[in-house]
């Protein structure tokens, strides 16, 4: 696909949460709890505001078509400000001291008085009804002449558990907003730039990790497309595809509506109620349905029911509409006979309504006061297609399509956080700011200064290891046995099953020094660490495997093996030293170096031989 | 210089050399706050900002007027300010009340299904600003509305002294149908905002069987019912949950379910149309309310000479220091009614267990029983501006007039 010649543009959000102390506008920790820990729960209703300059914004209003009650769940690590019971603290200063060093990285100008704003979202991620969010720099560069638009540090929204209940540990982790400017135009630009921002981001060494705390959101139109919003992306690798798949989305989308263009297609302004027509239908959804309206397509057959993106069609951006309503879904003539509908109802349908071959029909069930909803929105997505891609907010599906969410919001939802002063960046305090080494400069400093081959270096410094790692190398750890301990290890002992998270820095450092101190053979590590792992107390751990053979048992144990096998030895000369060596091991293993088992080998092989 | 800048503009400015343009919002700290297209407002040096265009004068939407159904019953709303009827000035960043009640009926639209209602702003103000003399005008712009054939009347205020209100509301106005107040803990801008929930409850109770002064807000942290208190029994008791106000010594006299609106009373509380229409609105205004504290000076006290009343909010069953007891002594003999409570605010007062209230009790204080200081305060007030007696003073302060007193201590809190 020539994605250049298809216009394609796109920009992206990257959400990163920060791993400060405290959360930024209370003094809760941000700490990531388990539901079942939670001590209490209320419910409450939201309702849309009208913003200073007098409106109500669109996607807000949309929100509100179906009054919700939302429910959360609180814990002994959440408080008053979570359950918007008190006004919030002062912005946590060792946030925005990240947002600065972010900014810095990205030789960014930051704002000299921050205002931090309440930006109308009333899905119920957020018990007031809106997230607070501060703009703290702008303008920024990327090394491939990207531009970055701001770096807003922000609230986390509450994390949903199901349905309508939200759990309220996350709201309120810190996170930074990295914006960019539409400067992508390949899938793979945007993967990589966002690869590229993710990597800076992790330099700081002050950002939470693991999966859920960096998502992105992506920009994406093409020529005669739209500007569409597709939030919460949280595999990187998914990047790409994402894109792929919403250019073809729109290119498909243009499509139809040239098609229907073509055809002279018009929306039926009417809405039908057929609920007598089905008296008797066997569709388990139309039985239980208290009215059955619909709305017929002039010239849409065959368009409802085209695939748009892998497993959508325009009947799917349609249904996702008049979700909003609070209903399931629709049945359009297109996929009819299904769903317990018969080819004889399909007839009488298109006979009551006197609609041609060429029409489309859909049909909405459910309560009256939501199918009423449901049409409306029927006829407004319809009417959407006629003129090709709506620009909306789209959430991601598994595999990389979309579906709608809401209309983009505009700048009307944005409204000052009154409750919390305006922070200055003085010069000082800007000029305070330092810009960290960047994991990829580090990984290369970690090749020439460790020695470490190329892979290993990459992987240590983009490993969330990396400060237990720094901490044994500046403690005189060989690099080559830091690295290999708090990358492969650990790893296999944890796949084991063995309890890796109790382990405490201190305590592996602990192990790592009495390798060096040659108190305990490197071959030991892995069991003295599930021995700590298991409980033992260091101390207890280390000696257990500590002082296990001294040179001299060494030299007598090797002298013995080679002198049982001095014919194996003679015959076969220095090739003999690898089978002898795992028989020596065998005897050596966790008390004496392998090294020093191989050096001891070779010296006895060449002294018989 | 910003100064040239009025709100609307258009204003380029540099932010440390990065070129941006927004809306001049206002000047604030010394530094101007511009709104970006993106919707954030950001604060710059003034001196860098230049006139792009002037404000082309963006018509302020017009209010849509509020359509009432003639069929409902009619209610007064009046407006003495508060969260509930607020605004934040966008420019100051400050919360003001500055809404009018027929704000309010558009800002909660649910309220034109309950009733029709006439609104008056008796007042535009934050509730620490109330005073005695609002209380009257409230009092009579209650008496006029229930007289005008108002079915019930719904007072919008500031929580933080809404008790206050209430109760001396309470002992004005003999009513015959619910006057109702109401407020909110969280402001109207915010979509979580308590306003919505507390005025349609409100509005319900005002609809309902009762017959005296109550408050109506929410009773839990959820949105499931507002309770509704007893004008001279009610205290605020948080300073920002939503479930702030709780009823004491006595549970409340009904609740409003929500969204339901169903109102339940309780057999405590006082039917409709079983008091004639009154008012009695003189109040004496120089009396006290006097927290003591252990250390508190004598000339505390003696700070009230030539005051009327002076209600003490005491230590436990009603108790202040042996050094101030000879002040209160000089007080009371001077004129000064003296009324004990207790700060803790439950419970009974009886200074008769220790020596301190006995000295206290020579001295001429009145026993508070188990009234809340603030009932006791406006009470006081009341009665003083009723009774020029000072033996009827003391006998009607020991008597309930309005629920404010109970002859019996039920068990819990």
């Amino acid at each position: 696909m020539d994605y250049k010649a298809l216009g394609l543009k796109a920009g992206i959000e990257i959400h990163q949460q920060l791993d400060t102390a405290e959360k930024l506008f209370c003094r809760c920790p941000t700490a990531l709890r388990k539901t079942e820990e939670h001590t209490g729960e209320f419910f409450r209703y939201l309702h849309a505001t009208v913003s200073e300059m007098g409106e109500i914004d669109r996607a807000a209003a949309e929100e509100m078509m179906d009054l919700r009650q939302f429910h959360y769940l609180t814990y002994d690590t959440t408080c008053l400000v979570e359950n918007d019971e008190e006004p919030p603290a002062p912005m946590n200063q060792e946030a925005l001291g990240i947002a600065l060093t972010i900014a810095r990285t990205f030789a960014m100008h930051p704002v000299e008085q921050v205002h931090t704003m309440r930006k109308l979202v009333i899905d119920g991620s957020n018990t007031s009804g809106f997230q607070r969010t501060a703009l703290v720099a702008m303008g920024g560069v990327l090394p491939n002449g990207g531009v970055i638009e701001t770096i807003c540090l922000e609230e986390e929204a509450a994390q949903r558990v199901e349905g309508s209940t939200f759990s309220l540990d996350r709201l309120g982790i810190p996170l930074v907003e990295i914006t960019t400017a539409p400067c992508m135009f390949t899938p793979e630009d945007v993967q990589g730039t966002a690869e590229y921002i993710g990597m800076v981001l992790r330099s700081t060494g002050k950002v939470k990790r693991g999966l859920g705390t960096i998502r992105q959101d992506i920009n994406v139109s093409i020529r005669e497309g739209a500007r569409v919003e597709i939030k919460g992306v949280q595999e990187l690798d998914l990047i790409a595809e994402v894109v792929r798949r919403e250019a073809q989305r729109q290119m498909n989308l243009l499509a139809i509506r040239d098609e229907l263009l073509a055809r002279h297609a018009a929306v039926g302004q009417e809405t039908h109620d057929v609920t007598a027509l089905f008296a008797g239908t066997k569709s388990s959804i139309l039985k239980k349905a208290k009215a059955i309206l619909a709305v017929v397509l002039h010239g849409y057959a065959g368009m409802v029911g085209r695939e748009i993106q892998p497993g959508r069609r325009l009947g799917s951006e349609i249904s996702d509409y008049v979700k909003k309503c609070g209903l399931g879904g629709i049945f359009h003539t297109d996929e009819l006979p299904a769903y317990g509908v018969t080819a004889d109802e399909v007839e009488s349908l298109r006979r009551h309504l006197g609609v041609a071959d060429e029409d489309a029909v859909i049909l909405i069930a459910g309560d009256r006061k939501k199918t009423e909803c449901g049409a409306k929105q029927v006829r407004h997505r319809a009417r959407l297609a006629l003129e090709g891609v709506p620009e909306e907010t789209r959430k991601m599906l598994e595999e990389g399509s979309t579906a709608y969410m809401r209309p983009l919001p505009g700048a009307a939802r944005m409204y000052p956080e009154t409750d919390v002063f305006p922070v200055a960046i003085t010069g000082t305090l800007w000029d305070a700011v330092g810009v960290p080494e960047l994991l990829s400069d580090l990984a290369a400093r970690f090749e020439t200064d460790y020695g470490l081959d190329a892979a290993l270096a990459h992987q240590v410094a983009y490993s969330e290891s990396l400060p237990l790692f720094r901490a044994a190398v500046d403690a005189g750890i060989r690099p080559n046995l830091a690295a290999r301990t708090v990358l492969a290890t650990l790893k296999e002992l944890g796949r084991d099953g063995v309890a890796v998270e109790r382990l405490a820095p201190a305590e592996i450092l602990a192990v790592l020094q009495a390798v060096e101190d040659e108190t305990v053979a490197k071959e030991a590590v892995p069991e003295i660490l599930t021995g700590i792992a298991a409980g033992t107390p260091v101390a207890d751990a280390i000696g257990a495997h500590a002082g296990g053979m001294s040179d001299t048992d060494l030299a007598a144990l090797v002298q013995t093996i080679v002198a049982d096998r001095i014919e194996f030895v003679r015959e076969k000369g220095m090739r003999a030293l690898g089978p002898l060596m795992g028989l020596v091991m065998e005897e050596a293993r966790g008390k004496v170096d392998g090294k020093k088992v191989s050096e001891a080998l070779r010296q006895e092989i060449s002294r018989v031989i | 210089m910003s100064e040239a800048f009025s709100t609307g503009d258009i204003v380029a400015a540099s932010c440390r050399g990065h070129p941006v343009e927004g809306i001049y919002i206002t000047d604030r700290d010394g530094m101007a706050v511009l709104k970006l297209g993106s919707g954030y407002n950001i604060g710059v040096d003034p001196a860098t900002c230049t006139l792009v265009r002037k404000n082309g004068g963006t018509a302020v939407p017009t209010p849509v007027a509020v359509e009432q159904d003639e069929s409902l019953p009619g209610f007064a709303i009046i407006s003495t300010g508060g969260t509930i009827a607020s605004k934040i000035d966008y420019r100051t960043g400050a919360v003001t009340s500055q809404f009018t009640a027929d704000d309010i009926l558009r800002a909660i639209p649910g309220l034109s299904s309950i009733g029709r209602y006439r609104a008056e702003v008796l007042a535009t103000i934050l509730s620490e600003n109330m005073t005695p003399a609002i209380w009257q005008d409230l009092a009579r712009s209650i008496h006029a509305a229930v007289r005008g054939g108002a079915r019930g009347v719904i007072v919008t205020h500031g929580t933080d002294t809404m008790a206050y209100s209430a109760s001396a509301v309470s002992y004005m106005l003999e009513t015959p149908v619910p006057v109702v107040f109401v407020g909110s803990q969280r402001s109207a801008d915010r979509p979580s905002s308590d306003n919505i929930m507390n005025a349609m409850c409100a509005a319900a109770a005002a609809g309902s069987d009762l017959g005296e002064v109550a408050v109506a807000m929410h009773a839990t942290t959820n949105d499931d019912y507002c309770a509704l208190h007893r004008g001279t029994r009610v205290r605020k008791m948080h300073t920002s949950r939503r479930d702030a106000f709780q009823s004491h010594d006595m549970a409340p006299i009904g609740r409003v379910d929500f969204p339901s609106l169903a109102v339940t009373l309780s057999d405590d509380a006082v039917r409709r149309g079983a008091s004639a229409l009154a008012l009695r609105d003189r109040l004496e205004e120089r009396c006290g309310l006097l927290a003591f504290y252990p250390g508190m000076a004598a000339e505390i006290v003696r700070a009230y000479e030539g005051y009327r009343g002076l209600v003490i909010a005491g230590t436990g069953l009603g108790h202040v220091s042996t050094g101030c007891i000879g002040a209160v002594r000089d007080l009371i003999d001077a004129g000064t009614t003296v009324v004990m409570t207790s700060q803790c605010l439950h419970g009974r007062v009886c200074d008769r267990v220790y020596d301190t209230g006995r000295d206290l009790l020579a001295a001429g204080v009145v026993e508070g029983e188990d009234m809340l200081p603030e009932a006791a305060l406006t009470k006081l007030m009341w009665v003083l501006g009723n009774e020029s007696d000072p033996e009827e003073v003391r006998r009607l302060m020991a008597t309930d007039l309005k629920g404010e007193i109970r002859r019996r201590s039920e068990h819990g809190l």
